[in-house]
């Protein structure tokens, strides 16, 4: 499928800080990576991916305050999606997450999310935005089977 | 979610989505229910659920932890390439006992 070559936004919105914004979301930016020419086993994977960040920012980010929004970017450049998904929370820090795969955490309930992120995607980056929150930003490129 | 007896083994069938809300809760309650009721052998029959989260996989390890607390055994039965790939990923393939067909994994419980 011929792309842009030039980066594209293809979806900027903001989200009330609900579990109907994550399925509303996740359903929006699924559209977008099927017309930017993901197959479906890609696309299975960037939505695992954005649900697990959509949860994060609305649960653990934003707690659920209806006063906060979470704030979605999509964009396109070349054969690369990017989706940068950001809330209002206190934050975190990357390297205090426990590795759900280590011994001890493998039956924990949570603490999953940001490794599935991470094993779905071709590349995560979390950051903290200035005056609160966190920003996190999921790619996903094309193969060449596609 | 429906649950069936096949001999001494409740079987539950989910279908759909086990994700965070209605469906997490939907089978963290029907497990409760069956451990307080004295079931020891359970076997979760996945082969119509199209589509697990970490939320999800939460419940699944919680059921597994809490069903072997109460003396009892949880197996899964009829894994999907996504799901099966999912718990692989998380490395909880080998922590599960997971069968492909229900007569034989009825019969391990044995």
């Amino acid at each position: 499928m011929a792309l842009d070559t030039g980066a594209r936004e293809i979806h900027d919105r903001n989200y009330p800080s609900t579990l109907e914004s994550v399925d509303l979301a996740e359903a929006e930016i699924l559209k977008a990576a099927e017309r930017t020419g993901f197959n479906e086993d890609d696309q299975h994977r960037i939505g695992m991916a954005v649900r697990e960040c959509l949860v994060n920012a609305v649960v653990h980010g934003n707690r659920y305050n209806r006063r906060k929004q979470v704030h979605v970017n999509v964009s396109i450049s070349g054969a690369r999606l990017t989706i940068r998904i950001t809330d209002q929370g206190e934050g975190f820090e990357m390297q205090e997450v426990p590795d759900p795969l280590h011994d001890t955490n493998l039956l924990r309930h949570s603490g999953r999310g940001l490794f599935l992120m991470g094993a779905f995607m071709d590349d995560m980056k979390v950051r903290k935005v200035e005056p609160a929150g966190t920003e996190v930003t999921l790619v996903k490129e094309i193969g060449p089977h596609e | 979610m429906s649950t069936r007896q096949v001999g001494d083994v409740t079987v539950v069938d989910v279908s759909g989505r086990i994700t965070l809300g209605e469906g997490s809760s939907t089978l963290r309650d029907s497990l409760r229910d069956l451990t307080a009721k004295g079931n020891k052998k359970i076997l979760l029959n996945l082969s119509d659920v199209s589509y697990i989260d970490s939320s999800g996989i939460g419940e699944l390890v919680s059921g597994f932890t809490s069903v072997a607390n109460q003396g009892g055994t949880l197996k899964l039965l009829g894994l999907t390439k996504r799901v099966k790939d999912l718990l692989q990923i998380t490395k909880l393939y080998t922590v599960f006992d997971v069968h492909e067909e229900e007569a034989h994994a009825v019969r391990s419980f044995a």
